[in-house]
């Protein structure tokens, strides 16, 4: 496969660094938020959730509520029995899935658990009114932990399902018994991935209308998947899809928490329809951390076999997920993508991992940027510099001895999986290049005479992105692209993504831009409403531009087929003569030309219609992927960790990327620049902390730390271009690849600063108290 | 994070504010960094806010007599970048630098900040150091009462029902006195972890003045004296410094919480105070 550093400058517009068409508005503060909808007559909804993490419901008594003037109604769980549960997508033969109702019934299970809402004239009168409400809780016995959840006698979450297993999976490839007999060492490593607040700076939100004539419901919501929302929507309230409309407003952030179905989504609509009158409901900063789903919250036990060459034979894990009281949408399935990406980008010859989703009274995980393949790469490329560490081998060399060679390709991975591309060396070799490495290890050595803690951490990682082929995905994989050329040759495209941040709107003009010979000015993008783009999947893993950019590439293609039919009627020359160039249609036959603009008015006038052909000048296309696509790359950081204090001064961070072929470099560093700081968030200071008694401890931005500017390092990006075979625009995806490849470059850094004390792991987050702890320990003993 | 309902007054004469205040759940408001983050998670429900933001007396730096008064809604930003203070006071201009981020420093008061007592807080470890006053007028008089008397306990202090905290009075720093500001935050909130502040006069190579003073480490921010005493007239060298910071948590009733257990409090106490005296060595 061919690699390149720069992409090849096809036309004027793919390739550029262009500036967000979305911006403008973002920046200006014009654009329409969900919190920006009001609605004629529009109520507030509130939600009262549980304080305690296990406790049976006695009674609810409703009336101090509805006697506050404002109040129109209050609802609990039987009120709300008609409308179905919160759905969950997963297949294991074991899943089990406990009833989730919208509101709780009799039973409370985490701590933020819904259980009644208040809706109101105004928001500031629905919450008084919440606090109105009065639960009689009989708090009963729980368990907070996975692990010990799984343990003999343990407390049941759900009666039903005495043991707390919410489903199992398991997966082998190779003989692994027999790659640890050969084994010259065997690594050990238990490793602990926190529950991470997902924190969209917008929280989640939505306004439901009904329309009694039209029977139509409109939803607008903050959500990353209108389409599926539609369905899930329908089915949950026993509509038809058609009498449903869900509009994605400007959403400010999902980072896959908004890849979701949420009972406040039903719920509102419930509401509208039984009130006849549009409601919002607008999350809390406070709700989010405690329930909007938190990702990663893994327990990981790690057996790695190799040859004292560092040649990887085999790997064993076991993964306990924490998955809380209830499943979310995509629950099961996401850290099954754990275990397939689990050898990340080395030859292993075998391996066997074992999932167990454990139920715990706490809130319900599900992804977040990244989804399973942070995880993956995390324990992976841990214990690959565990690995060298042991057998005294730098943990360069020790990735590039295992990288399957560019000729490899499509390489078949240990799990089962076709990576459809790759060259990791160049990659990798360029990061080495930039922070100039054996620079870097000579600093080091003189760092280390001195008594400083200086460390160099690597991470090569690879991912699984642009969801994906129908078959292997829960609720298809395609995305449907629609091209319209209007009358006066402006051109509407509609995608089935629904972009909120990736910058779509400018990419796919783009690519418009391109194929049809016009300026973007010329185009608009339309997204996230279903009564505009009638099918689509959704914008997440990594799949707007390769899946979306693919469907609006074939629609592209019909569109300029068939005005160059009526180009070339119109001009009275066979179409095989006609060139279209630059937004111009010619042919050798002629000398005439003509313009976009001049066919699609033509094609919508019909006055010469070309025989065989349809009035209009629109194609409508649907693409399916023949398989995932797997970009990857090389984070090195440069750090130096404060003995005293325990602080990490990160020194460089160099990231090489490689997404495939790129259409915006600055989208793409955007990306990456965006997905680093969620990286560093998790290594250093991220972690959603329970109690015993399933209490979040902090809930509050005041003690839950996201990265802020001041977190972060300068980033040093490059990339190499790896086109991907399984699309026609040879992209891969780029919106997860920085949170995947960062996290462990980060964390192998603080440990190689860290090894001279003796120090072999450090779980994250490391805070500067915990590599204190570490520094302490050692120096104790 | 919807407050409950509460009465609003924006007086525009101490007087008037004074008088809004003899309604006992009332609560003044100056700046709101604190109270406001409290009044949306509904910990606090004051049936009235007397916002001081529109009394013009109250916000201003001056000096007299060697004393710099500092008005309760001077906000953080202008005592940053005040030049009377960087040249008289240089170390609680610097600390009002370490306050949160540019938003709370635009909007956050030296009198909220103050009033409020947050255990965390900056700007105790700078005024403690600088052995800082403040005055507390009422409708029937008012007092000036050292910090040390005012801060009482964790959010606590010697305030009145009717009082409000008006001025704070620091002196002008002495000729040969060098400062530091030594913090670790806490990385979700900003405040501090621990805080250290220095004053440190050296002459002949011995310490000839020394003040220091922390926060974040205990319930309430304190003058750390047996640092003080073990440097006072001593040698002004790494070993002493490191010596005398060894004390700094001293007979403290260290604060544990998710953010740092009282062990590592403890340890960065001293090893702040120790870079402080050493960054104010280093600057005379």
């Amino acid at each position: 496969m061919a690699t390149t550093t720069t992409a090849p400058k096809l036309k004027t517009h793919v390739g550029e660094r262009i500036r967000r068409t979305e911006d403008p508005r973002l920046i200006t503060g014009v654009a329409c938020y969900l919190d920006d909808i009001t609605r004629p007559g529009m109520l507030h909804a509130a939600v009262l959730r549980s304080p305690y993490a296990a406790a049976n419901i006695n009674s609810i008594s409703i009336e101090d509520a509805l006697a506050l003037p404002g109040v129109k109604a209050v609802y609990v769980g039987k009120d709300v029995e008609s409308v179905g549960g919160v759905p969950c997508a997963g297949s294991m033969p074991d899943l089990r899935i406990p009833n989730h109702k919208i509101l709780a019934g009799d039973r409370v299970y985490y701590v933020g658990h819904p259980v009644a809402a208040v809706v109101a004239t105004d928001k500031y009168i629905a919450a008084d009114a919440i606090e109105r409400i009065e639960v009689d809780y009989e708090p009963t016995e729980l368990v907070s932990d996975p692990e010990e959840a799984l343990q003999e006698g343990a407390v049941k979450v759900h009666p039903e399902y005495p043991d707390n297993v919410a489903f199992t999976f398991s997966q082998e490839g190779g003989d692994v018994e027999e790659a640890f007999r050969q084994a010259d060492v065997i690594v050990k490593e238990k490793i602990l991935v926190p529950r991470l607040a997902p924190m969209p700076i917008e929280t989640r939100g939505v306004v439901a209308e009904y329309d009694q004539g039209s029977q139509e419901l409109t939803i607008y919501s903050s959500t990353q998947i209108p389409h599926l929302l539609r369905t899930q929507l329908a089915l949950q309230l026993n509509l038809p899809e058609h009498h449903v409309r869900v509009i994605a407003p400007e959403v400010g952030g999902g980072f896959g928490s908004k890849c979701n179905v949420w009972a406040e989504e039903a719920l509102a609509a419930f509401v509208a329809m039984e009130l006849k009158q549009p409601v919002k409901w607008v999350e809390s900063r406070r709700e989010s951390i405690l329930v909007v789903a938190h990702g990663r919250a893994h327990v990981d036990t790690l057996e790695l076999a190799a040859k004292n060459d560092g040649t990887l034979l085999g790997l064993k894990l076991h993964i306990l997920c924490d998955i809380g009281a209830h499943h979310q949408l995509l629950t099961p399935i996401i850290p099954t993508l754990a275990v397939l990406m689990l050898p990340g980008l080395y030859k292993f010859r075998s391996f066997k991992a074992d999932l167990i989703g454990a139920f715990t009274n706490r809130a319900p995980s599900d992804l977040y940027r990244g989804a399973g393949r942070p995880e993956a790469t995390y324990v992976i490329e841990r214990m690959v510099d565990k690995l060298a560490a042991e057998i005294g081998m730098d943990p360069a060399e020790i990735r590039f001895k295992n990288f399957p060679a560019s000729t490899d390709f499509p390489f078949n991975s240990a799990t089962g999986l076709q990576y459809d591309s790759g060259d990791y060396a160049t990659a990798f070799n360029k990061a080495l290049d930039i922070v100039d490495y054996k620079a870097r290890r000579a600093e080091q050595e003189a760092a280390r005479a001195e008594g400083r803690l200086y460390g160099i951490g690597i991470s090569t990682y690879g991912e699984i992105c642009a969801f994906g082929p129908s078959p292997a995905t829960p609720a298809g994989g395609w995305e449907s692209a629609s091209v319209n050329v209007e009358a006066t040759g402006k051109v509407a495209v509609m995608t089935g993504i629904s972009p909120h941040g990736q910058g779509e709107e400018t990419s796919f003009a783009q690519l418009t831009a391109d194929a049809l010979g016009i300026p973007m000015d010329d185009i608009v993008v339309v997204h996230g409403d279903t009564a505009k783009v009638h099918y689509g999947i959704g914008t997440f893993g990594s799949r707007g531009i390769s899946i979306g950019g693919s469907a609006l590439h074939l629609a592209l293609q019909d569109v300029v087929a068939k005005a160059t039919k009526y180009a070339a009627h119109m001009m009275g020359v066979d179409a095989e003569t006609v060139t279209f160039e630059g937004g111009v249609f010619s042919s050798e036959a002629t000398d005439s030309t003509l313009t976009l603009a001049d066919v699609a008015l033509e094609a919508h006038l019909c006055r010469q219609l070309p025989p065989g052909t349809e009035p209009g000048l629109a194609a409508t296309r649907f693409f399916e992927p023949s398989n995932f696509a797997f970009p990857f790359g090389a984070h090195i950081c440069v750090t130096e960790v404060d003995k005293e204090t325990g602080e990490v001064d990160i020194q460089r961070f160099v990231a090489v990327d490689d997404c495939g072929r790129i259409i915006n470099p600055l989208l793409v560093e955007g990306q990456i620049h965006g997905g680093i700081a969620q990286g560093l968030g998790p290594a250093f200071q991220e972690g959603v902390i329970y109690d015993d008694e399933g209490q979040l401890l902090n809930g509050t931005l005041m003690d839950y730390s996201i990265p802020k500017a001041r977190n972060m390092p300068w980033i040093e990006t490059d990339r190499t271009e790896t086109p991907s075979p399984v699309n026609p625009l040879g992209t891969k995806g780029v919106g997860e690849a920085g949170t995947i490849g960062s996290l462990p470059a980060f964390v192998n850094s603080v440990v190689d600063a860290l090894s001279p004390l003796g120090i072999e792991h450090i779980d994250i987050p490391m805070t500067s108290q915990s590599i204190w702890n570490a520094i302490h320990e050692r120096s104790r003993t | 994070m919807i407050p409950a309902s509460f009465d609003y007054s924006a007086p525009e004469t101490l007087s008037e504010a004074l008088q809004l205040l003899g309604d006992e759940e009332a609560k003044v408001l100056a700046g709101g960094q604190s109270l406001i983050p409290m009044l949306k998670l509904r910990l606090a429900q004051p049936a009235r806010l007397v916002d001081l933001d529109r009394i013009p007396d109250l916000n201003f730096i001056a000096e007299d007599n060697g004393t710099i008064r500092i008005g309760a809604m001077t906000t953080h930003h202008q005592v940053e970048s005040s030049d009377l203070l960087a040249e008289n006071c240089p170390l609680l201009a610097k600390t009002a630098g370490h306050i949160g981020d540019v938003q709370v420093r635009n909007r956050g008061t030296i009198g909220g900040s103050v009033a409020h007592a947050d255990p965390a807080a900056d700007y105790p470890a700078a005024l403690l150091a600088l052995e800082a006053q403040v005055k507390l007028v009422s409708a029937s008089g008012e007092r000036v009462v050292s910090l040390d008397e005012f801060l009482v306990d964790a959010l606590t202090t010697s305030l009145e029902d009717g009082e409000i905290l008006t001025e704070v009075h620091v002196p002008v720093e002495q000729a040969g006195v060098a400062t530091a500001y030594r913090t670790l935050i806490q990385p979700a909130s900003g405040f501090a972890i621990v805080g250290a502040a220095v004053r440190l006069g050296v002459s002949n190579g011995n310490v000839s003045f020394v003040r220091v003073a922390l926060t974040g480490v205990g319930p309430k921010p304190y003058r750390a004296s047996a640092v003080e005493q073990a440097l006072e007239g001593g040698p002004a060298n790494a070993e002493a410094f490191a010596a005398a910071a060894s004390h700094a948590a001293e007979g403290v009733d260290v604060l544990s919480d998710i953010h740092a257990s009282a062990a590592y409090r403890a340890s960065l106490a001293a090893v702040q105070t120790r870079r402080a005296l050493e960054d104010a060595a280093g600057s005379a």
